[in-house]
Protein backbone atom coordinates (compact mmCIF):
# COMPACT_ATOMS: atom_id res chain seq x y z
CA UNK A 1 0.00 0.00 0.00
CA UNK A 2 2.00 3.16 -0.87
CA UNK A 3 1.87 6.17 1.98
CA UNK A 4 -0.45 8.25 0.75
CA UNK A 5 -2.89 5.18 1.18
CA UNK A 6 -1.75 4.19 4.52
CA UNK A 7 -2.44 7.76 5.82
CA UNK A 8 -5.91 7.74 4.93
CA UNK A 9 -6.16 4.16 6.42
CA UNK A 10 -4.47 5.71 10.17
CA UNK A 11 -6.62 8.68 9.54
CA UNK A 12 -10.08 6.60 9.17
CA UNK A 13 -9.35 4.75 12.53
CA UNK A 14 -8.42 7.62 14.42
CA UNK A 15 -4.61 7.02 14.91
CA UNK A 16 -3.48 10.37 15.41
CA UNK A 17 -0.02 8.68 16.16
CA UNK A 18 0.27 6.76 13.07
CA UNK A 19 -0.83 9.79 10.68
CA UNK A 20 1.29 11.96 12.22
CA UNK A 21 4.24 9.90 11.72
CA UNK A 22 3.26 8.76 8.32
CA UNK A 23 2.42 12.29 7.55
CA UNK A 24 6.20 13.26 8.38
CA UNK A 25 7.78 9.95 6.42
CA UNK A 26 5.85 11.52 3.03
CA UNK A 27 7.39 14.57 3.55
CA UNK A 28 10.79 13.70 4.01
CA UNK A 29 10.37 11.13 0.93
CA UNK A 30 9.72 14.58 -0.70
CA UNK A 31 5.70 13.85 -1.71
CA UNK A 32 4.54 17.31 -3.07
CA UNK A 33 2.83 18.44 0.14
CA UNK A 34 -0.74 19.08 -2.13
CA UNK A 35 -0.67 15.19 -3.02
CA UNK A 36 -0.52 14.38 0.84
CA UNK A 37 -3.41 16.41 1.58
CA UNK A 38 -5.66 15.88 -0.63
CA UNK A 39 -5.26 12.10 -1.71
CA UNK A 40 -4.35 11.35 2.01
CA UNK A 41 -5.96 13.12 4.72
CA UNK A 42 -8.39 14.75 2.84
CA UNK A 43 -9.10 11.22 0.93
CA UNK A 44 -9.23 9.71 4.72
CA UNK A 45 -11.82 12.33 5.52
CA UNK A 46 -13.96 12.18 2.93
CA UNK A 47 -14.33 8.27 3.94
CA UNK A 48 -15.14 8.59 7.31
CA UNK A 49 -18.08 11.74 6.06
CA UNK A 50 -19.20 9.27 3.65
CA UNK A 51 -19.02 6.35 6.71
CA UNK A 52 -20.68 8.93 9.06
CA UNK A 53 -23.50 9.87 6.64
CA UNK A 54 -24.90 6.28 6.40
CA UNK A 55 -23.94 6.22 10.33
CA UNK A 56 -21.65 2.58 9.46
CA UNK A 57 -19.84 4.67 12.27
CA UNK A 58 -20.60 7.69 14.94
CA UNK A 59 -19.48 10.78 15.99
CA UNK A 60 -16.91 9.49 18.45
CA UNK A 61 -15.44 8.10 15.38
CA UNK A 62 -15.08 11.19 13.50
CA UNK A 63 -14.20 12.80 16.53
CA UNK A 64 -10.87 10.96 16.39
CA UNK A 65 -10.48 11.08 12.81
CA UNK A 66 -10.97 14.90 13.20
CA UNK A 67 -7.93 14.26 15.78
CA UNK A 68 -5.68 12.49 13.37
CA UNK A 69 -6.64 14.36 9.78
CA UNK A 70 -5.41 17.81 12.04
CA UNK A 71 -2.33 15.69 13.52
CA UNK A 72 -1.08 15.24 9.51
CA UNK A 73 -2.57 18.83 8.44
CA UNK A 74 -0.58 20.71 10.90
CA UNK A 75 2.80 19.78 9.45
CA UNK A 76 1.73 19.85 6.00
CA UNK A 77 -0.22 23.11 6.55
CA UNK A 78 3.35 24.94 6.71
CA UNK A 79 4.22 23.66 3.03
CA UNK A 80 1.34 24.81 1.47
CA UNK A 81 2.03 28.01 2.58
CA UNK A 82 5.21 28.24 1.50
CA UNK A 83 4.59 26.51 -1.73
CA UNK A 84 1.63 29.30 -2.11
CA UNK A 85 -0.83 26.13 -3.00
CA UNK A 86 -4.36 27.76 -3.29
CA UNK A 87 -6.99 26.79 -0.89
CA UNK A 88 -10.62 26.11 -1.97
CA UNK A 89 -11.63 29.41 -0.15
CA UNK A 90 -11.95 30.66 3.55
CA UNK A 91 -15.31 29.87 4.86
CA UNK A 92 -16.53 31.58 8.25
CA UNK A 93 -18.33 29.35 10.72
CA UNK A 94 -20.13 29.54 14.02
CA UNK A 95 -23.53 28.79 15.75
CA UNK A 96 -25.86 31.55 16.00
CA UNK A 97 -26.42 34.14 19.14
CA UNK A 98 -27.76 32.40 22.25
CA UNK A 99 -27.25 28.91 20.70
CA UNK A 100 -24.42 27.44 22.43
CA UNK A 101 -24.83 24.11 20.44
CA UNK A 102 -21.59 23.57 18.65
CA UNK A 103 -20.91 19.88 17.81
CA UNK A 104 -22.82 19.86 14.10
CA UNK A 105 -20.98 23.27 13.69
CA UNK A 106 -17.81 21.23 14.80
CA UNK A 107 -18.29 18.58 12.78
CA UNK A 108 -19.07 20.88 9.42
CA UNK A 109 -16.18 23.05 10.08
CA UNK A 110 -13.84 19.29 10.13
CA UNK A 111 -15.47 17.97 6.72
CA UNK A 112 -14.73 21.33 5.51
CA UNK A 113 -11.39 21.33 6.60
CA UNK A 114 -10.93 17.69 5.52
CA UNK A 115 -12.28 18.95 2.12
CA UNK A 116 -9.61 21.52 1.59
CA UNK A 117 -11.40 24.92 3.12
CA UNK A 118 -10.10 26.93 5.23
CA UNK A 119 -11.78 27.56 7.87
CA UNK A 120 -12.39 30.37 10.53
CA UNK A 121 -14.82 28.80 13.53
CA UNK A 122 -16.04 31.73 15.80
CA UNK A 123 -17.61 29.25 18.28
CA UNK A 124 -20.94 29.09 19.47
CA UNK A 125 -23.07 32.13 20.48
CA UNK A 126 -22.08 34.44 17.81
CA UNK A 127 -23.44 37.87 17.44
CA UNK A 128 -24.49 38.96 13.89
CA UNK A 129 -21.82 41.47 13.61
CA UNK A 130 -18.95 39.22 14.37
CA UNK A 131 -19.94 36.94 11.13
CA UNK A 132 -19.90 40.04 9.10
CA UNK A 133 -16.87 41.58 10.76
CA UNK A 134 -14.29 38.21 10.55
CA UNK A 135 -16.01 37.50 6.66
CA UNK A 136 -14.31 40.67 6.05
CA UNK A 137 -11.29 40.44 7.82
CA UNK A 138 -10.45 36.70 6.76
CA UNK A 139 -11.68 38.04 3.30
CA UNK A 140 -13.99 34.96 3.38
CA UNK A 141 -16.32 33.95 0.78
CA UNK A 142 -18.78 31.85 2.91
CA UNK A 143 -20.59 32.46 6.22
CA UNK A 144 -21.87 29.32 7.28
CA UNK A 145 -24.29 29.28 10.22
CA UNK A 146 -25.76 26.73 12.79
CA UNK A 147 -28.48 26.69 15.04
CA UNK A 148 -29.51 23.84 16.88
CA UNK A 149 -32.87 25.58 18.73
CA UNK A 150 -35.81 26.64 17.04
CA UNK A 151 -35.44 30.08 19.18
CA UNK A 152 -31.95 30.84 17.77
CA UNK A 153 -32.88 30.45 14.12
CA UNK A 154 -34.47 33.95 13.45
CA UNK A 155 -30.78 35.20 14.34
CA UNK A 156 -29.94 33.27 10.94
CA UNK A 157 -32.18 36.37 8.90
CA UNK A 158 -30.58 39.11 10.89
CA UNK A 159 -27.12 37.64 10.05
CA UNK A 160 -28.17 37.97 6.12
CA UNK A 161 -29.98 41.06 6.51
CA UNK A 162 -26.52 42.54 8.01
CA UNK A 163 -24.25 41.00 4.77
CA UNK A 164 -26.89 42.78 2.70
CA UNK A 165 -26.69 45.93 4.26
CA UNK A 166 -23.49 45.75 4.49
CA UNK A 167 -23.26 45.73 0.31
CA UNK A 168 -21.31 42.17 0.99
CA UNK A 169 -24.00 40.64 -0.90
CA UNK A 170 -23.92 38.94 -3.48
CA UNK A 171 -19.90 38.17 -3.51
CA UNK A 172 -20.49 36.59 0.34
CA UNK A 173 -22.27 33.58 0.18
CA UNK A 174 -24.58 32.12 3.26
CA UNK A 175 -25.28 28.82 4.36
CA UNK A 176 -27.36 27.59 7.19
CA UNK A 177 -27.49 24.40 8.73
CA UNK A 178 -28.69 22.51 11.92
CA UNK A 179 -31.83 20.23 13.38
CA UNK A 180 -34.66 22.63 13.17
CA UNK A 181 -33.71 24.42 9.94
CA UNK A 182 -34.64 23.30 6.75
CA UNK A 183 -34.29 24.17 2.95
CA UNK A 184 -37.49 26.30 3.00
CA UNK A 185 -36.21 27.90 6.06
CA UNK A 186 -33.13 29.38 4.01
CA UNK A 187 -34.91 30.48 1.01
CA UNK A 188 -37.35 32.18 3.21
CA UNK A 189 -34.75 34.79 5.19
CA UNK A 190 -32.76 34.82 1.87
CA UNK A 191 -29.82 32.53 2.59
CA UNK A 192 -28.02 30.73 -0.81
CA UNK A 193 -28.23 27.04 0.44
CA UNK A 194 -29.25 24.59 3.55
CA UNK A 195 -27.26 21.95 4.24
CA UNK A 196 -28.35 19.00 5.46
CA UNK A 197 -25.47 17.46 7.60
CA UNK A 198 -21.62 18.08 7.84
CA UNK A 199 -20.96 16.00 4.42
CA UNK A 200 -23.46 18.36 2.40
CA UNK A 201 -22.45 21.54 3.82
CA UNK A 202 -19.09 20.60 1.88
CA UNK A 203 -20.91 19.41 -1.52
CA UNK A 204 -22.88 22.65 -1.06
CA UNK A 205 -19.74 25.09 -0.13
CA UNK A 206 -18.03 23.44 -3.48
CA UNK A 207 -21.22 24.56 -5.49
CA UNK A 208 -21.51 27.95 -3.83
CA UNK A 209 -17.80 29.00 -5.05
CA UNK A 210 -16.75 26.40 -7.28
CA UNK B 1 -49.95 11.31 46.39
CA UNK B 2 -48.62 7.47 46.51
CA UNK B 3 -45.08 6.99 45.47
CA UNK B 4 -44.50 6.67 41.65
CA UNK B 5 -42.15 3.20 41.79
CA UNK B 6 -45.44 1.14 43.77
CA UNK B 7 -47.62 2.56 41.16
CA UNK B 8 -45.26 1.23 38.19
CA UNK B 9 -44.71 -1.65 39.95
CA UNK B 10 -48.51 -2.43 39.91
CA UNK B 11 -48.54 -1.67 35.72
CA UNK B 12 -50.12 1.54 36.14
CA UNK B 13 -49.31 3.91 33.33
CA UNK B 14 -48.60 7.32 34.22
CA UNK B 15 -49.13 10.39 31.89
CA UNK B 16 -46.68 13.26 31.99
CA UNK B 17 -45.97 16.84 30.48
CA UNK B 18 -45.07 17.87 27.07
CA UNK B 19 -42.93 20.46 25.69
CA UNK B 20 -41.72 23.09 27.70
CA UNK B 21 -39.31 25.50 25.15
CA UNK B 22 -42.26 25.96 22.72
CA UNK B 23 -44.21 27.05 25.25
CA UNK B 24 -42.35 29.49 26.72
CA UNK B 25 -41.26 30.99 23.68
CA UNK B 26 -45.09 31.73 23.11
CA UNK B 27 -44.81 33.49 26.31
CA UNK B 28 -41.80 36.05 25.46
CA UNK B 29 -38.98 33.61 25.86
CA UNK B 30 -36.35 35.85 23.12
CA UNK B 31 -34.59 33.90 20.44
CA UNK B 32 -30.82 32.79 22.41
CA UNK B 33 -32.44 33.98 26.15
CA UNK B 34 -31.67 31.24 28.78
CA UNK B 35 -34.83 29.32 29.59
CA UNK B 36 -33.97 28.65 33.23
CA UNK B 37 -33.63 32.37 33.97
CA UNK B 38 -37.69 32.66 33.59
CA UNK B 39 -37.82 30.12 37.00
CA UNK B 40 -36.97 33.46 38.87
CA UNK B 41 -37.33 36.69 36.40
CA UNK B 42 -40.48 35.54 34.93
CA UNK B 43 -41.89 32.60 37.60
CA UNK B 44 -45.56 33.06 36.91
CA UNK B 45 -45.06 32.27 33.09
CA UNK B 46 -43.55 28.87 34.33
CA UNK B 47 -46.80 28.64 37.10
CA UNK B 48 -48.92 29.06 34.15
CA UNK B 49 -47.50 26.50 32.05
CA UNK B 50 -47.34 23.72 35.03
CA UNK B 51 -50.79 24.73 35.86
CA UNK B 52 -52.10 24.34 32.06
CA UNK B 53 -50.30 20.24 32.30
CA UNK B 54 -51.34 19.77 35.31
CA UNK B 55 -55.33 20.79 33.84
CA UNK B 56 -54.86 18.65 30.99
CA UNK B 57 -54.38 15.88 33.37
CA UNK B 58 -50.17 15.46 33.34
CA UNK B 59 -49.45 13.40 36.50
CA UNK B 60 -45.71 14.42 35.81
CA UNK B 61 -45.19 18.09 35.79
CA UNK B 62 -41.23 18.76 34.42
CA UNK B 63 -38.48 21.29 36.11
CA UNK B 64 -37.72 23.89 33.90
CA UNK B 65 -34.09 23.17 34.23
CA UNK B 66 -33.13 21.11 31.15
CA UNK B 67 -29.82 23.76 30.66
CA UNK B 68 -29.48 23.67 34.74
CA UNK B 69 -26.20 22.11 35.00
CA UNK B 70 -23.59 24.97 36.11
CA UNK B 71 -21.57 23.42 33.23
CA UNK B 72 -24.30 24.56 30.52
CA UNK B 73 -25.09 27.84 32.55
CA UNK B 74 -21.34 28.90 32.53
CA UNK B 75 -21.62 29.36 28.86
CA UNK B 76 -24.09 32.51 29.33
CA UNK B 77 -21.89 33.41 32.47
CA UNK B 78 -24.82 32.12 35.16
CA UNK B 79 -22.66 28.65 36.69
CA UNK B 80 -23.22 31.06 40.16
CA UNK B 81 -26.73 31.08 39.84
CA UNK B 82 -26.99 27.13 39.38
CA UNK B 83 -28.37 26.90 43.00
CA UNK B 84 -30.98 29.72 42.67
CA UNK B 85 -32.26 28.87 39.39
CA UNK B 86 -32.72 25.34 39.89
CA UNK B 87 -34.34 26.06 43.49
CA UNK B 88 -36.61 28.41 41.51
CA UNK B 89 -37.77 26.04 38.82
CA UNK B 90 -38.90 23.59 41.49
CA UNK B 91 -40.51 26.09 43.52
CA UNK B 92 -42.52 27.66 40.80
CA UNK B 93 -43.75 24.23 39.96
CA UNK B 94 -44.85 22.76 43.24
CA UNK B 95 -46.78 26.18 43.86
CA UNK B 96 -48.93 25.38 40.82
CA UNK B 97 -49.43 21.72 41.15
CA UNK B 98 -49.02 21.38 44.98
CA UNK B 99 -49.03 17.29 45.62
CA UNK B 100 -51.43 16.89 42.77
CA UNK B 101 -48.63 15.78 40.19
CA UNK B 102 -44.98 14.66 40.79
CA UNK B 103 -42.82 17.58 40.24
CA UNK B 104 -39.73 16.10 38.08
CA UNK B 105 -36.72 17.43 38.23
CA UNK B 106 -34.96 17.54 34.49
CA UNK B 107 -31.28 17.07 33.73
CA UNK B 108 -30.48 17.42 30.19
CA UNK B 109 -26.59 17.10 28.82
CA UNK B 110 -24.13 19.67 29.43
CA UNK B 111 -23.54 20.63 26.25
CA UNK B 112 -19.55 19.56 26.61
CA UNK B 113 -18.05 16.50 25.05
CA UNK B 114 -16.11 13.78 27.47
CA UNK B 115 -12.28 13.04 26.82
CA UNK B 116 -10.98 11.86 24.99
CA UNK B 117 -13.54 13.16 22.25
CA UNK B 118 -13.78 16.74 23.86
CA UNK B 119 -12.33 18.51 26.66
CA UNK B 120 -14.13 18.18 29.81
CA UNK B 121 -13.00 15.35 32.30
CA UNK B 122 -15.45 12.89 33.39
CA UNK B 123 -14.68 14.17 37.44
CA UNK B 124 -15.75 17.78 36.26
CA UNK B 125 -18.62 16.64 34.78
CA UNK B 126 -19.64 14.46 37.57
CA UNK B 127 -19.27 17.61 40.26
CA UNK B 128 -21.58 19.76 37.82
CA UNK B 129 -24.51 17.08 37.96
CA UNK B 130 -23.90 16.64 41.49
CA UNK B 131 -24.21 20.63 42.13
CA UNK B 132 -27.42 20.72 39.71
CA UNK B 133 -29.04 17.63 41.19
CA UNK B 134 -28.08 18.58 44.90
CA UNK B 135 -29.67 21.73 44.36
CA UNK B 136 -33.16 20.24 43.11
CA UNK B 137 -33.32 17.65 45.85
CA UNK B 138 -32.74 20.39 48.59
CA UNK B 139 -35.85 22.08 46.83
CA UNK B 140 -37.97 19.12 46.77
CA UNK B 141 -38.58 17.43 44.10
CA UNK B 142 -40.27 13.83 43.56
CA UNK B 143 -38.01 12.53 40.87
CA UNK B 144 -35.45 13.26 38.78
CA UNK B 145 -35.41 13.08 34.62
CA UNK B 146 -32.06 12.42 33.10
CA UNK B 147 -33.02 13.49 29.15
CA UNK B 148 -31.86 13.99 26.02
CA UNK B 149 -29.36 12.16 26.62
CA UNK B 150 -26.69 11.13 23.41
CA UNK B 151 -23.51 9.57 25.50
CA UNK B 152 -24.18 7.04 27.63
CA UNK B 153 -21.07 7.83 29.51
CA UNK B 154 -23.00 11.28 30.03
CA UNK B 155 -26.18 9.75 31.12
CA UNK B 156 -24.38 7.48 33.25
CA UNK B 157 -22.59 9.96 35.37
CA UNK B 158 -25.87 11.85 35.66
CA UNK B 159 -28.06 9.27 36.78
CA UNK B 160 -24.71 8.67 39.68
CA UNK B 161 -24.60 11.99 40.51
CA UNK B 162 -28.83 11.53 41.66
CA UNK B 163 -27.90 8.28 43.54
CA UNK B 164 -25.00 9.87 45.44
CA UNK B 165 -26.83 13.40 46.09
CA UNK B 166 -30.98 11.98 46.45
CA UNK B 167 -30.37 7.87 47.13
CA UNK B 168 -34.03 6.55 47.55
CA UNK B 169 -35.31 9.36 44.46
CA UNK B 170 -36.88 7.60 41.62
CA UNK B 171 -34.96 8.49 38.14
CA UNK B 172 -36.03 8.42 34.29
CA UNK B 173 -33.84 8.35 31.99
CA UNK B 174 -33.83 8.47 28.33
CA UNK B 175 -32.04 8.80 25.56
CA UNK B 176 -32.26 10.56 22.31
CA UNK B 177 -31.93 7.85 18.71
CA UNK B 178 -32.00 8.06 15.35
CA UNK B 179 -32.88 5.86 12.71
CA UNK B 180 -30.00 4.05 10.75
CA UNK B 181 -29.83 1.52 8.47
CA UNK B 182 -28.33 -1.35 10.95
CA UNK B 183 -31.13 -0.10 13.65
CA UNK B 184 -31.47 2.52 16.47
CA UNK B 185 -28.26 4.09 17.64
CA UNK B 186 -27.58 7.85 19.26
CA UNK B 187 -25.13 10.12 17.40
CA UNK B 188 -22.72 8.75 19.56
CA UNK B 189 -23.14 5.16 18.49
CA UNK B 190 -25.43 4.39 21.34
CA UNK B 191 -27.77 1.28 20.47
CA UNK B 192 -31.24 0.60 22.86
CA UNK B 193 -29.57 -2.66 24.45
CA UNK B 194 -26.78 -0.59 25.62
CA UNK B 195 -28.61 1.99 26.66
CA UNK B 196 -31.15 -0.03 28.93
CA UNK B 197 -28.34 -1.83 30.89
CA UNK B 198 -26.20 1.04 31.16
CA UNK B 199 -29.11 2.95 32.45
CA UNK B 200 -30.60 0.58 34.53
CA UNK B 201 -26.95 -0.42 35.40
CA UNK B 202 -26.16 3.07 37.14
CA UNK B 203 -29.30 2.86 38.60
CA UNK B 204 -32.18 4.26 36.90
CA UNK B 205 -35.67 3.42 37.73
CA UNK B 206 -37.22 4.36 34.32
CA UNK B 207 -35.73 3.77 31.13
CA UNK B 208 -36.68 4.70 27.59
CA UNK B 209 -36.37 7.44 24.58
CA UNK B 210 -37.59 10.99 24.65
CA UNK B 211 -37.30 13.97 21.37
CA UNK B 212 -36.45 12.11 18.29
CA UNK B 213 -38.19 12.21 14.82
CA UNK B 214 -41.92 11.90 15.78
CA UNK B 215 -44.44 9.21 17.75
CA UNK B 216 -44.02 6.56 14.26
CA UNK B 217 -40.24 6.18 15.05
CA UNK B 218 -40.83 6.05 18.84
CA UNK B 219 -43.19 3.11 18.47
CA UNK B 220 -40.22 1.10 17.14
CA UNK B 221 -38.20 2.34 19.54
CA UNK B 222 -40.47 1.40 22.46
CA UNK B 223 -40.98 -1.77 21.22
CA UNK B 224 -36.77 -2.86 21.19
CA UNK B 225 -36.78 -1.10 24.77
CA UNK B 226 -39.51 -3.38 25.69
CA UNK B 227 -37.40 -6.56 24.40
CA UNK B 228 -34.21 -5.02 26.61
CA UNK B 229 -35.49 -3.53 29.44
CA UNK B 230 -35.65 -4.55 32.94
CA UNK B 231 -37.47 -1.75 34.56
CA UNK B 232 -40.40 0.27 33.44
CA UNK B 233 -39.94 2.51 30.12
CA UNK B 234 -41.27 5.75 29.68
CA UNK B 235 -41.28 7.55 25.90
CA UNK B 236 -41.92 11.60 25.53
CA UNK B 237 -41.70 11.86 21.38
CA UNK B 238 -41.94 15.19 19.50
CA UNK B 239 -44.53 15.88 17.68
CA UNK B 240 -42.41 15.28 14.53
CA UNK B 241 -39.86 16.96 12.81
CA UNK B 242 -40.10 20.81 12.82
CA UNK B 243 -41.47 22.25 9.65
CA UNK B 244 -41.57 26.05 8.14
CA UNK B 245 -44.74 26.86 7.34
CA UNK B 246 -45.14 30.86 6.29
CA UNK B 247 -41.97 31.59 8.18
CA UNK B 248 -43.35 30.14 11.49
CA UNK B 249 -41.92 26.78 12.57
CA UNK B 250 -44.47 24.45 13.03
CA UNK B 251 -44.55 20.73 14.52
CA UNK B 252 -46.57 18.67 11.97
CA UNK B 253 -47.67 15.69 14.58
CA UNK B 254 -51.45 17.00 15.65
CA UNK B 255 -52.91 15.72 19.27
CA UNK B 256 -55.22 13.14 17.04
CA UNK B 257 -52.65 11.52 15.30
CA UNK B 258 -50.49 11.31 18.56
CA UNK B 259 -53.52 9.60 20.58
CA UNK B 260 -54.10 7.53 17.34
CA UNK B 261 -50.44 5.91 17.52
CA UNK B 262 -50.35 5.67 21.18
CA UNK B 263 -51.76 2.59 21.90
CA UNK B 264 -49.45 0.87 20.09
CA UNK B 265 -46.88 2.54 22.69
CA UNK B 266 -49.12 1.00 25.68
CA UNK B 267 -48.84 -2.03 23.73
CA UNK B 268 -45.09 -2.49 23.49
CA UNK B 269 -45.12 -2.13 27.21
CA UNK B 270 -44.55 1.78 27.75
CA UNK B 271 -45.56 2.95 31.31
CA UNK B 272 -44.54 6.62 31.55
CA UNK B 273 -45.94 8.39 28.50
CA UNK B 274 -45.25 12.05 27.92
CA UNK B 275 -44.03 14.29 24.71
CA UNK B 276 -41.33 16.38 23.79
CA UNK B 277 -40.67 18.71 21.72
CA UNK B 278 -43.91 20.93 19.72
CA UNK B 279 -46.25 18.85 21.98
CA UNK B 280 -48.55 20.90 23.82
CA UNK B 281 -51.43 20.34 26.63
CA UNK B 282 -53.75 19.80 23.70
CA UNK B 283 -51.53 16.60 22.88
CA UNK B 284 -51.65 15.87 27.09
CA UNK B 285 -55.44 15.85 27.04
CA UNK B 286 -55.71 13.80 23.87
CA UNK B 287 -53.67 11.29 25.64
CA UNK B 288 -55.62 11.10 28.95
CA UNK B 289 -58.11 9.21 27.34
CA UNK B 290 -55.97 6.27 27.15
CA UNK B 291 -53.91 6.24 30.05
CA UNK B 292 -57.15 6.53 32.43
Amino acid sequence: MDILAQIAEQLELGDDERVHGLTRQAIDAGLPPADILNRGLIGGMNAVGEKFRVREIFLPDVLLAAKAMYAGMDLVKPLLVKERVPTRGTVVIGSVRGDLHDIGKNLVGIMLKGAGFDVVDLGADVRAEAFVDAVVSERASIIGMSALLTTTMPVMKDVVDLVTARGLRPSVKIMVGGAPVSADFAREIGADAYAFDAASAVDRARALIG
Amino acid sequence: MEGIRERLARGEVILGDGAWGTLLMERGLAPGEVPELFNLDRSAVIEEIAALYLDAGAEIITTNTFGGSPLRLEAAGLADRTEALNAGAVAAVRRAVADHAYVSASIGPTGRLLRPFGDTEPARMAEAFERQAAALASAGVDMFCVETMTDLDEATLAVAAIRAVAPRAPILATMTFEQTRRGFYTVMGVSIPAAARGLQAAGADVVGSNCGFGIDTMIEVAREFGRHAGVPIAIQANAGLPVTRNGVTVYPETPGHVAARAPELLAAGVQIIGGCCGTTPAHIRALRALVR
